[in-house]
């Protein structure tokens, strides 16, 4: 059938529009939609509104002292750039990154410590998550156990364990390492069993068939679909790692985080600055390495 | 597995019989090799750099098992503590909600300015992402002590913290939310005469709202969790009783408090998931 070329005069003229009556009656519905949905905006951002003046007020939120002293971190700014003699930080770097040999030692403890601990919190996670998880576990027992036990592990902050196991470890990077490592499982167990939550059964039940154990079933029917997600996911925990591994020295747990304090501590400010710049620097680069090598797992996922 | 013959138990039947499907390439086997034995040296190597030794390991886990013995039973010994304890963790909530608050309102403008396809200029793009960059890598506590210096000791300088720790991370989100959106919004603002402004304020901002809405809820989350913590350096919260009770070794205390912790995000945890479900529905991102 053959479309009739429309007419010309309704090519150049408005669009033709719905009867007067009709369109009121939609419009009507329309403007009555509308309403609702703004009033219900409208009593969001009031409770919204609420909550944030209660909270500020909890919260001794003082703006009055913010913008009094707001000079004071400008200048908190301006002494951390500048040397002891006055020059700008800048116009020195010798003497600006003085301590650079001890620096560079206890950053690489950082690195270390933010290693060893993911490599421990993984192994442990990589273990846990195969009992964590509802297809593959063995009873429905130890899976409850399991998850509840890498909850717990989860929600207590890393430096709460840190400032517990300096007192049972004793001071330096033990204590850190275990603390980073223990609060690593907790999270890295939870996305990891969500991996495996989300496999191919049918390799599991294909050698569950053929008689396998449950360590063979695990072995070849899950461990290879996996692993390239682990292995990404424990590259983003140690770059977490990396940042939580640089305050564990406040606590007395090992890398640069107890020179820094003890910098803020004692105002030397040019010292803080070259350290936090020796910090980002290095968290910057972590990011950087990483980012790369989950390309290169994920595009080796994706062509296999 | 009683009974029926399993096909493990004559693999090398099967394997004289198939060699093809189990043989791999010697070269792909060398490079995991390779890997495993490198990640596992440095692994070693650090363990006996930060003196690791499986006698401090096994006094260590002694004193641990000490330790756990006397928190039991959690007890806060008196009522005014507990009220204490009740109303540092509710001043801990508050740095948390406020914190990341203030990091949203003030990450947003800095998202559309980091934003490839909001910012055109490409220089103040790529200056504003790297300086993003810079602030995320300065942990919270790092930023608490910061802040310390300017508005002094106090719960105010901790909402601070968590302020600047997030606009970092908010800020990326953010600008990926941006960037990954849908460009068929904004192609039709664009056809139908409106201007650059025009097409992010309708073409790109409502694709990004419920994304920013769920990641400020899942941030409070996490920023309960950080917010325990930066009392231990002075910017309020129960970090501080926290802190305190562990160093005077008051482990029944310890515990209690550290249960109270866990009650409170778990709490958060169920009640945001439930916000995030009212306002954007099962897609949760």
């Amino acid at each position: 059938m053959q479309v009739p070329p429309p007419p010309r005069a309704h090519s150049t003229s408005a669009i033709a529009t719905l009867p007067p009556a009709q369109a009121g009656a939609l419009l009507c519905f329309y403007t009555k939609a509308v309403a609702i949905k703004r009033r219900q905006t409208l009593q969001g951002l009031g409770l919204l509104l609420a909550v944030t003046l209660v909270s500020a007020f909890v919260a001794e939120v003082d703006l009055v002292k913010l913008f009094v002293h707001f000079g004071n971190l400008t200048s908190y700014v301006g002494r951390l750039a500048h040397l002891d003699t006055g020059a700008s930080v800048l116009s020195d770097l010798p003497e600006w990154f003085w301590g650079w040999k001890k620096w560079l030692r206890l950053m690489g403890e950082t690195l270390l410590i933010a290693y060893v601990g993911t490599m421990m919190g993984g192994l442990c996670a990589f273990a846990c998550s195969f009992l964590a998880s509802r297809n593959m576990a063995v009873s429905k027992l130890s899976c409850f156990v399991t998850r509840r036990c890498l909850e717990f592990s989860r929600t207590v902050p890393e430096i709460v364990f840190a400032l517990i196991f300096v007192i049972a470890f004793g001071l330096g990077p033990v204590p850190g390492v275990l603390a980073i490592a223990l609060h690593t499982m907790g999270a890295l167990g939870k996305l990891f069993s969500e991996v495996v939550e989300n496999i191919d059964m049918k390799p599991v039940e294909g050698v569950a068939a053929s008689g396998g154990s449950w360590l063979a079933q695990v072995r070849y029917g899950a461990v290879p679909q996996v692993l390239s997600n682990f292995a990404s996911y424990a590259l983003l925990r140690f770059e977490m790692n990396v940042r939580g591994a640089a305050v564990m020295g406040f606590v007395g747990a090992g890398g640069i985080g107890a020179t820094l304090i003890e910098s803020i501590r004692k105002f030397y400010y040019s010292d803080v600055s070259a350290i936090l710049v020796l910090i980002i620097i290095t968290v910057m680069l972590i990011d950087y390495g990483t980012e790369q090598l989950r390309h290169i797992l994920i595009g080796k996922e994706a062509r296999a | 597995m009683s009974g029926a013959p399993s096909l493990f138990d004559n693999l090398g039947d099967i394997k004289s019989r198939h060699p093809k499907v189990f043989e791999s390439g010697w070269r792909s086997r060398l490079t995991v090799l390779l890997v495993i034995s490198a990640l596992l040296g440095l692994f070693v190597y650090g363990l006996g750099v930060l003196e690791f030794s499986f006698l401090r390991i096994w006094n260590g886990i002694g004193k641990l098992g000490v330790i756990v013995g006397l928190m039991m039973p959690p007890d806060p010994e008196t009522m005014a503590r507990l009220i204490m304890y009740g109303l540092s963790l509710a001043e801990t909530l508050a740095i948390a909600f406020l914190g990341t608050g203030l990091a949203c309102v003030l990450a947003f403008p800095l998202a559309l300015l980091a934003a490839r396809n909001v910012m055109t200029q490409r220089i103040v793009q790529f200056l504003t992402r790297r300086s993003l960059d810079v602030v995320r890598g300065v942990d919270t506590l790092i930023w608490a002590l910061i802040w310390i210096n300017v508005v002094g000791l106090g719960p105010f300088a901790g909402v601070l913290a968590i302020m600047s720790a997030d606009i970092g991370a908010f800020g990326k989100l953010f600008s990926e939310a941006l960037e990954a959106a849908d460009r068929k919004p904004v192609e039709g603002v664009l056809a139908s005469g409106g201007s650059h402004a025009q097409s992010v304020r309708f073409g790109l901002i409502p694709q990004v709202l419920p994304i920013i809405t769920s990641q400020w809820l899942y941030y409070i989350e996490s920023n309960t969790r950080s917010a325990t913590i930066i009392g231990i350096v002075g910017a309020g919260g129960i970090g501080l009783h926290l802190s305190e009770m562990i160093r005077t070794l008051e482990w029944q205390q310890v515990s209690f408090i550290v249960l109270m912790i866990l009650a409170t995000v778990a709490l958060i945890d169920a009640l945001s998931s439930k916000i995030r479900f009212a306002i954007i529905g099962p897609r949760a991102l």
